[in-house]
């Protein structure tokens, strides 16, 4: 019974890494199943007389985006004023601080506020998934729902993962607008710059890629965070400890695909 | 009765009603642990099937197999006359829809109000309009003597409300077969009790078959019409609760006396267990 324990350390920490990497490989093939069984029943369940349920993404959207424009909007605030700060100290040094609008409308759009948008979301949303769908399967809710004859992918799954694909972008959007007003607004009052000739400015630095990559992003990022947070939620053990354990798991493990996607697509991007 | 070596009812006799629910021959196992070893059993209409054993007999995942929530290792199932193996998704759907399920913790969704969560089913599977549907979720409220409750939360409720609520649910779509685990567990005799009629104002209303795991031994002698007594994932009897009552099987005998297991314990048996080598000495089948 006991025969293939590893008996010394070494041995050990190899059967810990070699079991760890199938249970990562198995959650990220449990993630892609999820994703596309969503898009499935958002495509064929109303033909199986089971719609993924406009409402269930209405009021998901109301959780995820509505409820999250003031402290996403405060943090794109302070994160663009604080990048103009920076940018015109360092700029300065080089007599070239007329330039910050340019680190700016690229570094905003591109970067920072999908970067913070995620980031929060992740922390807001991707917690409160992974804890209720955690939740819901400690308490047998997600049986109950078997039981019924109601797909639980369809009908958890489906709405946050859609309702993500939606608001997180339009947050996106929003973060950058505020983050470039405020930090027009600094730029205004230390190089004098009027707020007409900042936006002028950061219209001619933009492009329509700069736009497309930063809303690219957001999508992306708004897949990782819902389904590493079901995929936590689903594989909640061990009651209310095991809640608690999987939030911060998928906390931490959203953030993180988040951080290093914006790497991998800053590298395709622009090397 | 049943002869406990060949873990098998023998049914329909004629007159006997039809079964609902059958298993064969069913296996299963969690990672390498085999839990349940052959059952074979079925449950016919009309009738109350109440499910017994001690802890770790198998009695909870044989009903979770009967609900057709768990993947078998072998055996064969048949619900309402279909090889659920031969089904395909829709017609699986259209299976549970005549399946209902009171667990143990009620399993009320906490962000809807009880009404929305009886009317849940109805909302996912019919055409209704809601004034329909909320009048038939008030309807099954009242049948479980909780009308007037709908528009509270579930955490407003007290166990034994969260329990008849979630009874409401599970006959809202007036299923041919309801299953309950442990109805009565962590309940005060008086609601138990309440519960126990309840169980048995189904069947006899609305005709429905019903399974019942419960360690309750009052109230399964109450509510049973057969009782199944599962030991160690193997049937050790299927029969009339009289039967059973007169059994003279000697765990069946400890289980309704509540004689603890560990003071029949096999020694060779429990050194076996200690020194990791039940799986040679240990575990064999009575």
């Amino acid at each position: 019974m006991n025969d293939d324990k590893p008996t010394n350390a070494v041995s050990r920490h190899l059967d810990n890494l070699g079991r760890n990497t199938v249970r990562g490989i198995e959650e990220v093939g449990n993630g892609g199943v999820m994703m596309f069984e969503s898009l499935y029943w958002l495509i064929f369940g109303p033909k199986q007389g089971q719609p993924v349920r406009l409402n269930a993404v209405v009021e998901q959207m109301m959780g995820i985006g509505i409820t999250a424009i003031p402290i996403i909007a405060m943090l794109a605030g302070a994160i663009s004023v604080t990048l103009a700060i920076q940018s015109i100290f360092i700029l300065r040094i080089f007599g070239a601080e007329s330039y910050v609008t340019a680190g700016l409308a690229l570094g905003v759009v591109r970067e920072f506020a999908p970067l913070i948008t995620g980031i929060l979301v992740a922390g807001r949303s991707g917690s409160a998934l992974a804890a209720r769908i955690g939740t819901m399967k400690i308490n047998q809710e997600i049986d109950a729902l078997k039981v019924m004859g109601i797909n639980p992918v369809r009908y958890l799954v489906a709405p946050p993962l859609i309702a993500m694909l939606i608001m997180v972008p339009c947050l996106t959007i929003m973060a950058a607008a505020v983050g470039l007003f405020l930090a027009g607004l600094y730029i205004n009052i230390d190089l004098g710059v009027s707020l007409t000739a900042y936006w002028d400015q950061i219209i001619n630095y933009m492009e329509m890629d700069h736009i497309s990559q930063g809303l690219i992003k957001s999508a992306l990022y708004s897949i990782e965070i819902a389904i590493i947070g079901v995929v936590n939620g689903a594989g909640v053990q061990g009651g209310a400890e095991g809640v608690g354990r999987a939030t911060t798991r998928s906390v931490v493990q959203a953030i993180s695909a988040i951080i290093v996607t914006a790497m991998v697509v800053v590298i395709i991007s622009t090397v | 009765m049943q002869d406990a070596t060949e873990n098998t009812v023998h049914s329909p006799a004629q007159g006997v009603p039809p079964p609902v629910s059958e298993v064969e021959g069913l296996i299963t196992h969690y990672g390498e642990r085999e839990i349940l070893k052959g059952v074979t059993m079925d449950v016919r209409e009309g009738e109350i099937m109440v499910i017994m054993g001690g802890s770790g007999s198998g009695k909870s995942t044989l009903l979770r197999h009967l609900m057709a929530l768990e993947t078998k290792t072998s055996g064969t199932m048949r619900v309402l006359g279909s090889n659920i193996d031969d089904l395909n998704g829709r017609e699986f759907v259209d299976l549970r829809k005549k399946l209902g399920v009171a667990f143990q913790g009620g399993a009320l969704f906490s962000s809807l109000t009880v009404g929305e969560n009886v009317m849940l089913p109805l909302y996912e599977h019919t055409s209704l309009d809601r004034k329909t549907m909320e009048i038939m979720a008030r309807m099954k409220l009242e049948v479980v003597e909780l009308g007037g409750f709908e528009d509270l939360m579930p955490a407003e409720l007290s166990g034994g409300m969260i329990k008849r609520a979630a009874f409401a649910r599970a006959m809202v779509m007036d299923p041919r077969i309801m299953f309950c685990d442990e109805p009565s567990a962590g309940l005060d005799p008086a609601v138990a009790s309440a519960l126990d009629d309840l169980i048995l104002r189904l069947r006899d209303a609305m005709g429905m078959s019903i399974v019942v795991v419960t360690h309750e031994l009052d109230s399964a002698f109450k509510i049973a019409d057969r009782i199944t007594i599962l030991d160690r994932g193997h049937i050790l009897m299927v029969d009339t609760v009289d039967e059973v009552r007169n059994s003279d099987n000697e765990r069946i005998y400890n289980l309704l006396n509540r004689v603890a297991d560990s003071e029949n314990l096999d020694p060779d048996e429990y050194l076996a267990r200690l020194t990791g080598e039940e799986n040679v000495a240990g575990s064999q089948p009575l």
